[in-house]
């Protein structure tokens, strides 16, 4: 079986009488893109929360290739290989997209020093060649904040790309995306994230997506894992069908 | 982005050879010009502060504190040199700057304004109260300093601070738009549209936008010394909230997206007091008020984005 990247023990946390997590038990297996599927408040953002240091849990540890991070900060982290896709994308919308990825790359590098202009990075090709895998190359030029939704999503993912991480978390990749660029979304994205050799874990809501991109599926229903297996396994199962498909 | 850029980059340099040139034919310009590069230099930290969408109510503590520098040296020391107030200063200054920055970059908008205004009217009321050692609101007179050994008269002096002043001026000018420019400069302006991301992408925000404060506090320094060695005096005012407010209102008349945005608001604003209190006396504030709205009203962007209006306005006529 393949390394063990993130593991979560134990993991329990409540918002006032919403329990999100409720003794959370789960692996990241290193090279696997795990899919998080579950009804809505059932948990899985909090997961990715929790996994990320934007929230601390009130009880479980998270480590990370043997290191504990429950206590860690976001931008600690980031910087031991865990890098995050928003659902809504996060991006420095006043600035061009190939400044959103030089910023991701001057950051990689710590607190950059000097005066060189962001333009003249070194890492500016790499940063071109992350965008044209993503499909978003001929953005490069433009704000931010005049791309498509489905174009910012990958923004998005690029910009979590270009920190070279060994882990990436994303929530719902394709929420917001007109159904007939989902898969393609997804295509360009799963296949990114195995040029790069990252593993993912995503939350998704459409089935179709699970079933098509996902190596294993995690089943979250009111704070717990009902169920983890391969998308067959997991989608044929009767419980999974009527308590988190709604079939 | 450099198209964008260039003609400000033009505009900005005639400003400072005008600065260099014209009072060398108007003698009551030299002084005039000084204090507008001093100020433009002061409004820089201000500018800065902008790109990551904060306005601090509070700078003239920095500037004050520059000034005093000086003003305490002439007066518990003696002698003096230019050179060695603006080291002087521009030090103090920085290591004020560190040590509130640590606590205001914690921070955002209203409640970061509000605490630099809080700490420099701290600063303000003990050079009030403080008379036996600051002379209360009298202020400290700042004798004529030499520059590197050579001692001045009065109308020779005047053309010594403008050319020193021009020279800091400059070089801070070109250094503020490179940083501007710089990865950190970007992750700066990365705090105003979504420090979220930026936090995510491994960098600590607030130690971003604190070294941008420290640098702007070591500007507003630099400016300080330079207005209390032009006006031979420091006096509270320099730190009262009053003051704080006049830089920002130059920063906003000049414009925030380009570093010649604070000289250009400088100009402006010091250009207007000196002939509109010349004709108005005590109402020359109506005059900069006037001012003010319609900039607001036709140039949002400040005088710098007025080009960038003026060209959209044309395209839309076409």
């Amino acid at each position: 079986m393949a390394d063990v990247l993130l593991s979560a023990k134990d993991i329990k946390i409540r918002f006032g009488g919403v329990i999100a997590a409720d003794g959370i038990n789960l692996e990241v297996h290193e090279g696997e893109n795990l899919a998080i599927i579950g009804p809505n408040g059932a948990g899985k953002t909090t997961f990715l929360n929790i996994s990320t240091g934007y929230l601390r849990p009130q009880a479980g540890t998270v480590t990370f290739l043997g290191q504990d991070i429950t206590a860690h900060l976001p931008r600690t982290i980031t910087k031991l290989g865990i890098a995050r896709a928003f659902q809504i994308p996060q991006l420095f919308l006043d600035q061009t997209v190939m400044e959103n990825m030089l910023i991701a790359a001057a950051s990689r590098q710590g607190y950059p020093s000097g005066f060189k202009a962001l333009s003249r990075l070194p890492e500016a090709s790499e940063m071109e060649r992350l965008l044209e895998l993503v499909g978003v190359r001929s953005y490069a030029e433009r704000k931010a904040r005049e791309l498509p939704e489905g174009q910012r999503k990958l923004v998005d993912i690029a910009l979590a790309l270009a920190l070279k991480p060994r882990l990436l978390l994303m929530d719902e990749p394709t929420s917001g995306v007109a159904s007939s660029e989902k898969l393609e979304i997804m295509d360009i994205l799963t296949a990114a994230l195995a040029k790069e050799k990252v593993t993912s874990v995503f939350v998704e809501h459409d089935m179709d997506m699970v079933e098509r991109y996902a190596h294993r599926v995690a089943v979250w229903n009111v704070g717990k894992i009902q169920k983890v297996g391969t998308p067959a396994e997991v989608l044929a199962d009767p419980k999974v069908q009527q308590q988190v498909i709604g079939i | 982005m450099t198209r964008r850029i260039k003609p400000i980059t033009t505009a900005a340099v005639i400003f400072f050879l005008v600065s260099a040139v014209a009072p060398l034919f108007v003698s009551s310009w030299a002084t005039l010009f000084a204090l507008i590069l001093a100020k433009g230099i002061v409004v820089l930290g201000i500018v800065l502060l902008l790109q990551a969408g904060q306005v601090s109510f509070g700078h003239a503590m920095f500037f004050a504190i520059g000034a005093y520098t000086s003003a305490f040296w002439g007066k518990y020391i003696g002698g003096g040199d230019i050179l060695l107030y603006l080291v002087l200063g521009g030090i103090s200054s920085t290591v004020f700057g560190l040590i509130v920055g640590l606590f205001v970059v914690r921070y955002r908008e209203i409640f970061f304004g509000m605490l630099n205004l809080a700490f420099s009217m701290v600063l303000w009321s003990l050079l009030e109260k403080m008379f036996p050692y600051t002379n209360g609101a009298d202020g400290i007179r700042v004798a004529r300093p030499g520059l590197l050994g050579f001692v001045f008269t009065p109308e020779t002096f005047q053309y010594v601070i403008l050319y020193v002043s021009l020279l800091i001026a400059a070089a801070a000018f070109y250094g503020v738009q490179r940083y501007l420019e710089s990865p950190l400069g970007h992750m700066l302006r990365a705090i105003k549209s979504n420090e979220t991301r930026l936090e995510y992408l491994g960098m600590s925000a607030r130690r971003v936008l604190l070294i941008g404060y420290v640098i702007s506090a070591f500007l507003g320094g630099i400016g300080g010394t330079l207005v209390a060695i032009i006006q031979q005096i420091a006096t509270p005012e320099f730190g009262f909230w009053t003051k704080s407010g006049e830089f920002v209102f130059i920063a906003i008349l000049g414009g925030g997206a380009h570093a010649f945005g604070a000289f250009a608001g400088a100009a402006m604003f010091e250009w207007v007091r000196f002939y509109a209190a010349a004709h108005l006396a005590d109402s020359w504030q109506l005059i900069l008020g006037v001012v003010l709205i319609v900039i607001i009203l036709y140039a949002p962007n400040g005088l710098i984005g007025l080009r960038q209006r003026y060209r959209q306005s044309g395209k839309r006529g076409r």
